[in-house]
């Protein structure tokens, strides 16, 4: 599924990295643990965390995932939305906790 | 006027290519005697419209289709191609640059030269506009073909140096609780490893193992050192600081033990998983620690797919 038709769906703000938005999304991983997303996230997953530090771009590009959601409409780091935006990195912002982001994604077909 | 006049690969090629690189060798040459209605039939025969001619191996002169349609036209079938050649024949040899071709037919105006040789003034072969610009083509296929090649194995550094040993070494400098940085040494040893053209998979595994290294050192010690050695059997990460020391290397080993403080922890990291990480996609592994002096990590990944 395309990163673009999850965006549209969960009415979610798009704040860095949307000219990526043709990103296939193969997957999900929900973690705030570094480490844990690391070891246990997949090549084009999409990852929802609570964490805006700018670590998670990293983290992310590491990884090769296909985007961050941050959830709690929490407030990105300045430092985080520029290194996103130097790399191309899709990060989306929900209003939704975690659990309710996670869940309609997975009714959407985002899954392991 | 000093533009950047741009000096295009092809013109770079009629420079590089001789005219002996792209004639045509296989001349079919006509003698003195021949009479125009046979040579119209030896132009048809080989697909040709113009050909040197010989007397005694030596060249005399060039005759072409033109001159055929003129003796057609004026009826002189049956004239001999002596006395209907031109003589005034402009040669080419077969060592000179095909820049020179290129400028001779654009002043001339002719379809064809031959090409004699320096030595004896043999008739070599004969040269079109076309054996020009088939020429060229050729090369540029050849050309594009190596590229393409070469940008399908990224740069084969290992095949291009010659040694009984060969290591590449890559070394990153970690700055203590500098969060801001932290993870940019491994994400620059991921772009090195990629540039030499390693497998992706084991790219991406000696980039957790660094990324890892790097958090812990970031995390707990006052900075220290990464680095790569890349030798073409295998990577060997290496992580030192000086930091404060494991005390216990077993149970820091074990999955979830952690004793970073709540403000690492809150950030996401420190959450007792990097140690495993590190194992978990290296081949061999080792920790050296003492207290008050500092740990040192190396870990090693086999290219040759031992995993």
């Amino acid at each position: 599924m395309k990163l673009e038709a999850i965006v549209e769906k969960m009415n979610m703000k798009v704040v860095s990295g949307s000219s990526q938005l043709d990103r296939e999304v193969t997957g999900g991983y929900a973690s705030d643990l570094m480490s844990d997303v690391i070891a246990n996230s997949k090549e084009g997953d999409l990852w929802v965390t609570l964490q805006i530090h700018q670590n998670i771009v990293a983290v992310a590009q590491l990884k090769e995932l296909s985007g961050i959601i941050i959830v709690n409409n929490r407030n990105i780091e300045v430092e985080t939305l520029k290194k996103a935006k130097e790399v191309g990195l899709p990060i989306m912002v929900t209003e939704l906790p975690a659990f309710e982001i996670i869940g309609k994604l997975y009714e959407l077909g985002v899954d392991r | 006027m000093a533009e950047n006049k741009k000096y295009t690969k092809t013109q770079e090629l009629t420079y590089e290519l001789r005219v002996k690189d792209v004639m045509n060798r296989t001349v079919v040459a006509v003698s003195p005697k021949t009479t125009i209605n046979e040579l119209r039939e030896i132009f048809r025969d080989n697909r040709i419209s113009g050909t040197p001619v010989e007397d005694k191996g030596k060249l005399i002169g060039i005759i072409s289709i033109e001159d055929v349609i003129n003796c057609l036209s004026e009826g002189e079938m049956d004239a001999i191609v002596a006395d209907k050649m031109s003589t005034n024949v402009e040669v080419l040899r077969p060592d000179e640059p095909l820049v020179h071709a290129v400028s001779k037919f654009n002043k001339s105006g002719f379809g064809r030269f031959p090409v004699i040789e320096r030595d004896g003034g043999k008739l070599a072969g004969v040269i079109t506009k076309g054996d020009i610009i088939k020429g060229i083509l050729e090369k540029l296929e050849i050309h594009y073909h190596e590229e393409e090649i070469q940008r399908h194995r990224a740069s084969y550094i290992f095949d291009d140096i010659v040694a009984d040993q060969t290591t590449l070494s890559f070394q990153y400098n970690i700055k203590s609780k500098d969060f801001n940085r932290a993870g940019e040494s491994s994400s620059q040893l991921k772009k090195a490893l990629n540039c030499l053209g390693i497998q992706p998979d084991l790219v991406r595994r000696s980039a957790i193992a660094a990324y890892e290294a790097e958090m812990n050192i970031v995390v707990f010690a006052d900075g220290g050192r990464l680095s790569a050695a890349v030798q073409t059997s295998q990577i060997k990460l290496t992580a030192s600081d000086s930091g404060p020391g494991i005390p216990d290397i077993e149970k820091a080993m074990q999955p979830g033990y952690s004793t970073a403080p709540d403000w690492v922890q809150e950030l996401g990291f420190g959450a007792g998983m990097g140690l495993m990480n590190i194992k978990n996609c290296t081949d061999k592994m080792d920790i050296q620690s003492e207290i008050g002096k500092g740990t040192h990590i190396t870990a090693i990944i086999y290219l040759n797919n031992k995993k």
